[in-house]
This record gives C-alpha cells, structure tokens and sequence, in this order.
C-alpha cells in the first residue's frame, strides 16, 4: 500500500464517457479515489450505492469521489447506469492494474485491486489510506468521514 | 456541516418502530427493496423478545426503495407500518404504487393523508434520520443487525 506522506503516482485514465482523465486535473483539490474489485459485483455494486447515497457530504468536505477498477470504459457506463450514480469511474484496464499496482493495491493471484481508498491532498500527496483486509468487505461510509474529519 | 464519522447507532427512542415487547432485542438496518432483507425478515420476527427496525434504503441497488420505506412510513403514522412492511417482504413482485395504494385500503388507512404523508418532508427526514445512524454505526450493506447497539451480523458476500 502506497504510504501517506508519498506523492501520489499521477495517472492518465479514461472515465465511464471515455474522456481521459488525469490526476494532475484535480491539482489544488482532495481526491478520495476508490479501488474495487470490479463492475457489477455485488459487493462493488453496494459500496458504491451507499458511497452515492452520501456523496452530497463528502462533496460539502471539498472532496471528489472517484472510483477505479480494472474494467473497460464501457463497462463503468453500464455500472454507472445500472446503479443510478454519478461517480465518476475510472478504467485501469490497459495495461490492466497499472495504476493499482502503483498504489499498491493490485491482487496479483485476483488479476484485481483489493478494495482500497486513498485520500489525496490539495498537494498530490497521500494523505489517507485504507485497505479492507480481503475483497468481499468494504469500509463504510463512515470510515471517509473520520478520514476528513 | 454535516457529521457522518463514526457513531454507536443510537439507543432505542420513543420514535423507534418496535415489534415485541421486553428490553432485550435486535435493531436492524434494513432495506425494503432488498432480497436478503426480505428473506431474514421472517427469521427475525421469530427470534424471541424486541425487534427494532431502522430505515435503510439504498436507491441504486434497488430503485424503488426510497418509495417503499416512505410507504412504510406513511402507514406507521396510521399505526400499521409493521403491516406495510410484512406485506412489502412477502409480495416482493407488486410495489408500484397502485400496489402501494392497494395495501394501504386493505389495512383501512385514509388513502389522502397516506398519499400526502409519504411525500412529505417530514417522512423523508424520520427516513434520513435512521439512514444516517446506519452510516454512522458503520452499516455497509444490509440487512445489518445489531444486538444491544453492536453490530453481530451482516449477510455473507463474497466480493
């Protein structure tokens, strides 16, 4: 897991529309990115529900919310669509993990990242970690809230 | 701003939706949209001693929840939300709203003020309200149930 403290690795991802996204786009705001496993899961599908569900509060904090995981770009759109939220979906997915990897959230025996957040300042910088201690569990939205509290 | 850190849900009030008598019970967060729910609530019923249910409806896993739990509100404040729940769980295929209408004349509520109350900001806050203790006691999927104010079960998943 990349430590707090650390610049965090910039990246260049396409988001559910396709439109490349990049970390440095957020510079002077905080970022809470979201590692999943992977769309349509059920486990994936309800942490980003119930992340929805409070996104308004976690947007009055100053923090954007954006998911990761490893599926193509088409595949976050029909999630997106499915669940009826508008967290933006980032797609790892070539070459696959790339980015997780640099985050040290890649399950290289899963071919996906665990389920992970990281807080990223206003700086790029790490400054909040959490790594669930296997897949089929997610931190509640609580655990953001103590993060920015 | 609002406070969503971490909190122990809280204790039993007054305002409570409660099933069963006695100091000794459950509080389960629960979602009337969701299969799981629906199949651990009849188990639930049956466990001995108090039974507090808590609103947590998650919109994007099940769409029609949001108007489900505001239903449910809305005949509580005739005094049959145990009534709307029970049917909602055991007929998961009917919840439109002409189905919800249809409950609401069988268990003799005034269909006018059932209507205007499950729209009204006041249901939606009591709905919040319960919503928000789950966030805060940690609820991440449900149904979440906990004993004396700490959570014991939450259903198994894989991921």
């Amino acid at each position: 897991m990349i430590a707090v403290g650390e610049q965090a690795p910039d990246f260049t991802l396409r988001n559910q529309d396709g439109e490349k996204v990049s970390l440095s786009d957020f510079a002077g705001r905080k970022l809470m990115l979201v590692f999943y496993p992977g769309d349509f899961s059920p486990v994936c599908g309800d942490q980003l529900s119930i992340y929805q569900e409070v996104k308004p509060e976690i947007e009055e904090k100053g923090v954007e919310l954006v998911g990761i995981s490893v599926d193509g770009f088409f595949a976050h759109k029909a999630f997106q669509e499915k669940l009826g939220i508008d967290t933006m979906l980032l797609s790892d997915f070539e070459p696959k993990g790339e980015v997780a990897r640099a985050y040290g959230s890649y399950v290289e025996k899963m071919g996906f990242a665990n389920r992970t957040l990281v807080l990223v300042d206003e700086d790029g910088k790490v400054a909040w970690t959490y790594a669930s201690p296997n897949p089929g569990e997610f931190p509640g939205a609580n655990v953001i809230f103590d993060a920015l509290s | 701003m609002s406070d969503l850190s971490s909190a122990p849900i809280p204790p039993v009030g007054p305002d409570d939706h409660v099933r069963g008598e006695g100091e000794e019970g459950s509080i389960v967060y629960a979602d009337l949209g969701c299969p799981r729910c629906a199949a651990a609530w009849q188990r639930l019923c049956e466990e001995t001693g108090r039974l507090v249910f808590r609103h947590f409806p998650v919109a994007g896993k099940h769409p029609r929840s949001p108007a489900l739990h505001a239903a449910a509100e809305a005949a509580g404040q005739q005094g049959c939300f145990f009534e709307m729940v029970d049917s909602l769980y055991a007929d998961r295929g009917r919840v439109d709203d002409p189905h919800l209408w249809e409950r609401a004349r069988g268990f003799g509520l005034d269909l006018d003020r059932f209507e205007a109350d499950r729209r009204s900001a006041e249901t939606e806050d009591r709905i919040k309200r319960d919503f928000r203790s789950g966030i805060r006691g940690g609820v991440a999927g449900t149904p979440a149930v906990f004993d004396a104010c700490t959570l014991v079960a939450v259903r198994e998943r894989e991921f």
